[in-house]
């Protein structure tokens, strides 16, 4: 039994830690009123390797392996959302199916320019009429002469308006035999024609995260564009989003510990009848069970990335880390707020942002209940 | 076209307690064993202005340390910021070493690693303050010292720096080899990154004694002794000027007074 990270995993997360309190911590409340990804941050994170952390050096990344990844998302989590959401779905959602369904040839392609962090790539699987139930997905690919067309539309699809985004992987159906679809992830770059690129949403947090509808009128694209075989899209998928709930459990846990820090300095500081509010015991137990929140999340999501780095069996423990991660998360952010009083509802402090970002936890790559579906299918309980 | 010449290159790196902690004291001194440590901040801009006149002109980084052997973890952090390899001088008979007798350690250290055409130190550390480690190590290495430098510049075979002065700056040139101790914001020291953390495990860093370096423990007798500690004095309140029409001259008045115009 060893609870410790390796050396380099903790002089990776020292120095990540110290690159946002630099680069990130002083904009963040200026980025969220923006509303719009700064690019100049993403470039200074991609100089700093996070979003090859795990790929190989061979494609431009940096051979670290995905609790590194998960580290650096933590760590920027603490301070700022928005920013590790981008990391996250960018190399969760936007280069990892790549590396896992793609081709040498499409790996060569794609992966390098992704994971050197100078393009973005989207994932794009809900839909307007449905994301829990992604096999009801509507939008459909025909091959035609040697090129897939594709008509449909896609919503919250993550970096995939960015001025640096490259493509979009969807999901489509390109068959229905007998009712029983047959689902296939094709990769459409920005630009070709008939990809249509919303309007980017306004949004409850996450404010300076890119989010857009997508939509797709005959739209184009060579055969070889295809990832990963035909019909196992929906397998595929299935295995990037049990990654990615680790990764958002990481992510989870970073927002948390920034309520847990921003609250034990506030109840230090901030006095009411004579005493800093910190040394009254309502104060105290909050903190505490904050914090204990935090720490058990964290060890969750440490357990279900050990798990996955040692090719055991995680499905379920990447399920209760993101579920257990994101519930804390949302109700630490709302004591973090408690405590600060009317403060906490301002926007200058962070915990105001905090309880703003944590919401979508509980439902993006997953909602709470369907990752209580798949722990209750993964404990051998039939559905109705 | 001409070959530039390579230059070789020493950067003093001391590992403190971690200066965002409230430190602690232990008797007179700060408390060191088993508190968090890092590399001093200070000493970043040595390690940086290192590397990039390496990068400029080829040649190498060397880290040089004296401390116990959790200091290692400050060398490699140097090393991990992109230098070649390191020398840590760990002995039991240096614990409370002062900055007099550091810098005889460290002289040794650099003769014995060298020969080096230029020896780069922070001007002072963030623990001790003393700030007169650089200067005791260019006069036991005979060097010629350029002092605060608050940028610099390499050429063949010598060295061109700005000096910071109460007043502005000193444009100071000298051949090398020299010493140079740099300022904080000489440069933005680069983040370590994930692949040079790696490459960091596989740098060399040698690890001598005393004994190593052909000192005795009669030559690092500690002479410097800490007679008093005290509080800082408090901050006081600054002073608030009414704007009556002649707040732009009261500010410039101000800062002529502070000698920063
Ligand atoms: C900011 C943001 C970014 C996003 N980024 C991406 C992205 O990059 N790529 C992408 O593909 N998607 C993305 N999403 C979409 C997200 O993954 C979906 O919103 C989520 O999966 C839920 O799908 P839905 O919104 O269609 O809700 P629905 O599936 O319509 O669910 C509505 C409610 O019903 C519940 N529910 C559904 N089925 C069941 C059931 N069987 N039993 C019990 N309860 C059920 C759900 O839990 C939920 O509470 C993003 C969303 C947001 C808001």
């Amino acid at each position: 039994m060893d609870f410790d990270l390796a050396p380099e995993q903790r002089e990776f997360t020292r120095t990540v830690e110290a690159f946002v309190d630099d680069v990130i911590r002083p904009h963040a409340e200026r980025w969220d009123e923006e509303a719009e990804l700064p690019m100049d941050a993403v470039k200074q994170m991609a100089e700093l390797g996070l979003f090859g952390l795990p790929f190989p050096e061979e494609y431009g990344g940096m051979g670290g392996d995905f609790l590194t990844l998960c580290l650096a998302i933590e760590a920027i989590a603490r301070v700022d959302s928005s920013l590790a959401i981008t990391l996250e779905a960018a190399v969760g959602l936007g280069a990892m199916p790549i590396w896992h369904f793609g081709t040498e040839e499409q790996k060569q392609r794609w992966l390098p320019q992704l994971a050197r962090g100078e393009k973005l790539a989207g994932f794009g699987l809900t839909e307007p009429g449905g994301g829990s139930d992604a096999g009801a997905t509507r939008t459909t690919a025909k091959l035609v002469a040697g090129e897939w067309v594709i008509n449909g539309s896609k919503s919250f699809i993550t970096n995939s308006g960015t001025s640096v985004t490259e493509f979009v992987t969807i999901t489509a159906v390109t068959d229905d035999n007998n009712g029983k679809k047959e689902i296939t992830a094709i990769i459409v770059p920005n630009g070709t024609e008939g990809f249509e690129v919303g309007k980017p949403y306004r949004k409850m947090g996450w404010h300076h995260s890119d989010t857009h509808e997508l939509s797709f009128n005959d739209v184009r694209v060579p055969e070889a564009n295809q990832l990963g075989l035909r019909g196992e899209g929906f397998k595929n998928f299935l295995k990037i989003l049990d990654d990615g709930r680790i990764a958002i459990a990481a992510l989870a846990v970073g927002l948390a510990q920034g309520c847990v820090d921003e609250s034990i300095g506030y109840a230090r500081e901030r006095t009411a009848f004579g005493h800093a509010i910190g040394d009254f015991q309502a104060i105290q137990f909050k903190i505490a069970d904050m914090a204990m929140k935090t720490e058990l999340a964290r060890t969750a999501y440490h357990k279900a990335a050990w798990l996955k780095e040692l090719g055991r069996p995680y499905k379920m423990e990447a399920a209760m880390a993101k579920l257990y991660a994101s519930e804390i998360a949302v109700d630490v952010a709302r004591d973090a707020v408690q405590i600060h009083g009317g403060y906490g509802y301002i926007e200058e402090f962070p915990v105001c942002r905090h309880f703003r970002d944590s919401k979508i936890l509980e439902i993006g790559e997953g909602t709470s209940e369907v990752m209580r579906i798949l722990i209750a299918r993964e404990l051998g309980l039939a559905q109705a | 076209m001409e070959r530039k010449k390579a230059l070789n290159i020493a950067v003093c790196v001391k590992h403190i307690p971690d200066p965002n902690l409230p430190g602690e004291l232990d008797g007179q001194r700060l408390k060191r064993a088993g508190v968090q440590g890092v590399l001093d901040p200070g000493d970043e801009f040595g390690v940086e202005a290192g590397l990039q006149l390496k990068e400029a002109h080829g040649g190498e980084v060397t880290l040089i340390s004296m401390g116990p052997a959790v200091a290692l973890e400050a060398v490699r952090r140097g090393l991990s910021m992109g230098a070649d390899k390191g020398v840590l001088v760990s002995d039991d008979a240096l614990a409370g070493a002062d900055a007099l007798t550091t810098a005889r350690v460290l002289a040794a250290a650099i003769a014995k690693a060298g020969p080096f055409d230029l020896v780069i130190a922070g001007v002072e550390s963030t623990d001790g303050y003393t700030g007169t480690m650089p200067s005791s190590l260019a006069e036991f290495l005979g060097l010629p010292q350029l002092t605060f430098v608050k940028s610099l510049e390499g050429a063949e075979g010598s060295i061109r720096v700005n000096r910071q002065t109460v007043e502005g700056y000193h444009v100071v040139e000298s051949p090398l080899p020299a010493l140079i101790s740099v300022t904080a914001g000489v440069n933005e020291p680069r983040y370590a990154s994930f692949k040079g953390i790696m490459a960091a495990k596989k740098k060399p860093v040698e690890q001598w004694s005393l004994a190593d370096l052909e000192l005795s423990s009669d030559d690092v007798t500690v002479n410097q002794s800490v007679t008093n500690i005290g509080k800082a004095e408090e901050r006081q309140a600054g002073e608030v000027v009414e704007d009556d029409g002649s707040g732009a001259a009261r500010i410039a008045d101000f800062l002529k007074e502070a000698k920063v115009i």
